[in-house]
């Protein structure tokens, strides 16, 4: 007879602690892993698992091992068909594995595994120095709200409703003819009365209100004044917020001065955009706007893509998203976000123009509208706490002290992107119009 | 009609299983197989895991407690992924040599199998790791895991203490040098420190004793060639001093590195132990293997001539072996190597057949034993007293040369084509079960890296050496990244030296003061 145990109960993840020393091991190449998908992939798509593959030879075990491709060996090798001694055959895969039979090796390649969304999370938020509550904000999945949904009979000590509670043990001791405290009070005064005359008749009296007392001091501790069964618990459901959709304009300038580097920021900036409305609203859709001299809406890679020439008018993204707006997206069944990255230059005459489209109707559909400069590191020394500028971002301060719902910034490196969002993310949840 | 079917004395009828059919299994499976094969075997303790366990005690190299280390986390990932992707099953089972030897039973698993993997491990690995002479002499069964619950504390309070990239980069520089960290060809010196001390006192006083003053009188000569000689003596000296040359790096240096903390020495030494314990288990894969699906295989068929299980049972036992024992051929897309539950089943069965029906060819290869009827002594003999490389030296059989159709192909590197240097003919049975047996021995085909010399009053450089055999020389990135952990354990400059075995001429040479540059 063996000695049985059952180890299905105990704690799980026993080897969580070597994944996160490996995860931390290969963490510069994680980060690069996680950026350059989140540069390449879509931007809805930051939010969620990742397969990262990595290098072997970042992880790699080294030892004292032999060669394959050196030396004379001799392999046993089952099922031969048609050889004779000295036959020869070549070798397969000359160059690369060579010097070793099919299979008898074991390859080393790069593995891929799969990262969950906490730790591509962790990754992506790395170096954008958002505060701690801003990640936890964003790392949690569903909005809900407790709601009363009536009793129950289980639930935790805080949440008894008493007077339910009351109701229901003052019902049974009704039910179940608990003496009350004045009648044990009663027979007791009765008794001390008697007692001090201490004659035969009383003491058959006497007897008699003992019995009687110790019937009911019986009786009230069989049947308790609170019993399990009378006690009631508040009921909460968890009622998911009342979720609305989203819509997210990214704008951006892809005039030829809008190089990779510039890009990459802008991306950032949208993905982070992308993950605090994928938080709030059930359904977030994005449209991409670029514009040159002209602005037209394109798909997601056209958008980070392609590069085309021409002249900057901001003026004509606006009107395409007013277009794209009133055509598909009302703002009374839509929350409007808009993303804006440039790198500021602007067609002389045509911020006033923007200026204008903002003034007049923009600004009051928009949930929020966030603009970017991306400008290059060493500007950032001269421009980056002054408020000159171009003609655009002139304009554009204007908007902003007339409307709480719009910011701007100018960043120069991934730590920069999150005060553009400060006020989207210190402003307590506004419910969405609905 | 199936013949066994509403059969009162059925072990077990459809696929779930509880406790109560483990343990009657079990007890009938021990019964048939002590009776059947003579088995003698440990006390069994069984623990039912799931799925996830197993992933988990898959990367700690399947023990069932083990130091944090990174290592074990990436093959988790890499194990969960295959596991995830439905590219590999994972075990049915898991088989500590331990005393109680544990048994684990995934929870998934299916009455059937569970009486199988009963039948595998808790008779048939367990009757190999406490009879085998490998396990006997080399491991210590009933302390391994005490010992694994003090390593896994042990590291832990250093990690605490010392942080944990200090702790991180001892371990990566033990792990590297794991294969060099075993001793074997001699029991691990097992002086007590007493009776160390003992002797140290017995042979100062002897040269107390003998000491003349004359000798110091003698006049120094000047001459070369006694100048050599003195030299080639003073460093034969401190070779000896120092119990040079030494197989075990891990343990040279645990005991004679002057840089390293005692509680970096310890960590040095759990991980030697550990690479100590799995060296049997190394040298034995066929044998044991092969012990347990011959165990499996037998028990279970008697259990179904008895009429103890049932036709539905049965088949899914068979339908798993043959999975277990599947050996496709070497020009199959599936063949990764020869499958060592098939070679040593395989053995063993021929081995009975020898010893039952012997054709004149097994009387003129195997005298001893061609007929002699009591296969189960040959068996047990077998089990006990072989490993890997000796079984095969010794069993196998032309029959099964044929059976196999193996056949040894060459393979010489700085040529574009292999050649078939021997198949399964009258020339070649020898030549193969040679080169088979030579393929198994752990000792031969392991890197033989030693340490020669070291200077400790001098520049303290650590001179290692690699006996090349038939030109195989080392990974060159892996070969440095290696060196650069010696360095690391040994404070001062690492040198490796690769001389041909048969010639002892220098084939290379390596320095961790040229790996610096």
């Amino acid at each position: 007879m063996p000695i049985f145990i059952d180890r299905r109960l105990n704690p799980k993840d026993k080897s969580l602690g070597n994944r996160q020393r490996f995860l931390h091991r290969v963490r510069a190449e994680l980060k690069r892993s996680v950026q350059e998908q989140i540069r390449s992939g879509k931007i809805a798509d930051a939010d969620g698992e990742h397969a990262v593959s990595i290098p072997a030879k970042g992880t790699s075990e080294p030892s004292f091992r032999t060669a394959g491709d050196s030396g004379r060996r001799q392999h046993v090798l089952p099922g031969n068909k048609q050889f004779s001694p000295g036959d020869k055959m070549p070798k397969p895969g000359q160059g690369s594995g060579a010097g070793s039979s099919p299979g008898l090796q074991e390859s080393e390649d790069d593995f891929r595994f799969v990262l969950s969304r906490e730790e591509v999370l962790d990754l992506f938020f790395e170096d954008l120095e958002l505060p701690d509550m801003v990640k936890l904000a964003l790392k949690e999945i569903l909005a809900s709200k407790p709601r009363r949904a009536g009793f129950s009979t289980g639930g935790s000590p805080t949440n008894i409703n008493v007077a339910r509670t009351m109701r229901n043990s003052h019902g049974r001791r009704i039910a179940l003819q608990r003496p009350k405290r004045a009648e044990v009070e009663a027979i007791l005064a009765e008794l001390a009365g008697i007692e001090a005359e201490g004659t035969d008749t009383t003491r058959a009296k006497v007897a008699a209100l003992r019995a009687e007392l110790d019937r009911l001091e019986r009786r009230r501790r069989v049947i308790a004044f609170i019993d399990p069964v009378d006690i009631r618990f508040n009921r909460f459901e968890a009622q998911p917020l009342p979720n609305a959709n989203a819509v997210m304009f990214c704008l951006m300038d892809v005039s030829g001065s809008m190089g990779e580097r510039e890009k990459d920021l802008a991306k950032r900036f949208f993905v982070l955009l992308h993950l605090f409305l994928k938080r709030r609203y059930d359904r977030t859709e994005i449209v991409f706007i670029r514009h040159t001299h002209t602005a037209q809406e394109v798909d997601e890679d056209t958008f980070f893509l392609s590069t085309q020439s021409g002249g900057t008018v901001v003026s004509t993204a606006l009107e395409e998203m007013q277009r794209v707006i009133a055509q598909r997206y009302p703002s009374k069944d839509w929350n409007i976000y808009v993303a804006q990255a440039s790198d500021g230059d602007n067609f002389a005459s045509d911020s006033e123009r923007c200026l204008r489209l903002l003034d007049g109707e923009i600004m009051r559909l928009c949930q929020y509208f966030a603009y970017v400069e991306i400008i290059d590191e060493r500007e950032s020394e001269i421009f980056g706490s002054t408020d000159n500028g171009t003609s655009l971002w002139r304009a554009y301060l204007t908007v902003k002290e007339r409307w709480p719902n719009f910011d701007m910034t100018r960043i120069a490196r991934a730590a920069d992107i999150y005060p553009v969002f400060r006020q989207l993310f210190t402003r307590q949840p506004a419910r969405p119009r609905n | 009609m199936p013949r066994h079917a509403h059969r009162p004395d059925l072990l077990f009828t459809g696929s779930d299983w509880n406790f109560a059919t483990l343990s009657q299994a079990y007890d009938v499976i021990e019964a048939v197989a002590k009776e059947e094969l003579r088995l003698d075997i440990y006390p069994v303790q069984m623990e039912v895991i799931s799925s996830e366990q197993m992933l988990d005690a898959y990367s700690s190299i399947g023990m069932p407690l083990m130091y944090r280390h990174w290592s074990f986390g990436k093959h988790f990932v890499h194990h969960e992924l295959h596991y995830r992707k439905g590219g590999r099953g994972l075990a049915y089972e898991i088989v500590i040599n331990s005393d109680p030897c544990i048994v684990y039973l995934m929870e998934e698993n299916t009455m059937a199998l569970q009486a199988l993997v009963t039948a595998h491990a808790a008779l048939g690995h367990n009757h190999f790791f406490k009879n085998n002479y490998l396990f006997r002499q080399w491991t210590d069964a009933d302390a391994i895991l005490g010992y694994l619950d003090f390593a896994k504390g042990y590291i832990t309070r250093c990690e605490e203490k010392h942080g944990v990239p200090a702790v991180e980069a001892i371990l990566d520089a033990a792990h590297a040098l794991m294969e060099q960290g075993v001793f074997r060809y001699r029991r691990p010196p097992r002086l007590s420190s007493e009776k160390q001390r003992e002797g140290l006192r017995e042979r100062l006083e002897y040269e107390e004793r003998t000491y003349n003053d004359l000798w110091r009188t003698l006049p120094r000569q000047a001459d070369g060639a006694k100048a050599a000689a003195e030299n080639a003596d003073l460093i034969a000296e401190r070779k000896k001093a120092l119990n040079l040359p030494e197989e075990n790096l891990l343990y040279f240096l645990e005991k004679t590195s002057l840089i390293l903390e005692p509680w970096q020495r310890e960590i040095l030494r759990i991980v030697r132990v550990i690479a100590q314990y799995f060296y049997p288990q190394r040298q034995t894969q066929v044998m044991n293997e092969g012990c347990a699906t011959f165990v499996h295989y037998t028990v279970m068929n008697a259990l179904f001539d008895r009429g103890r299980i049932g036709e539905g049972a049965m088949l899914e036992v068979l339908r798993n072996h043959s999975n277990v024992v599947f050996q496709p051929g070497f020009d199959d897309p599936r063949f990764s190597g020869i499958n060592p539950y098939a070679l040593g089943l395989d053995m063993m069965q021929d081995i009975k057949r020898i010893a039952t029906e012997p054709t004149a060819e097994d009387r003129d290869w195997f005298p001893e034993i061609a007929g002699s009827g009591d296969w189960r002594a040959i068996l047990l003999d077998a089990w006990a007293n072989h490993r890997d490389e000796s079984f095969i030296r010794q069993f196998l059989s032309p029959a099964l040369i044929r059976k196999w159709r193996l056949f040894l192909l060459s393979d010489a590197a700085n040529e574009s084509f292999y050649s078939v240097a021997s198949i399964h003919n009258e020339r070649g049975y020898q030549k193969i079960r040679a080169a088979l047996a030579q393929r198994y021995d752990i000792g031969a085909n392991n890197t033989d890296i030693q340490v020669v010399d070291v200077d400790l009053l001098g520049q303290r450089h650590l001179r290692l050496q690699h006996k090349v055999r038939d030109g195989i020389v080392l990974d060159g990135g892996s070969c440095e990244a290696t060196l650069r952990h010696v360095q690391r354990l040994w404070g001062y400059e690492v040198s490796l030296q690769g001389i041909d075995a048969q010639t002892g001429a220098t084939v290379y040479e390596r320095s961790s003061s040229q790996l610096a540059q």
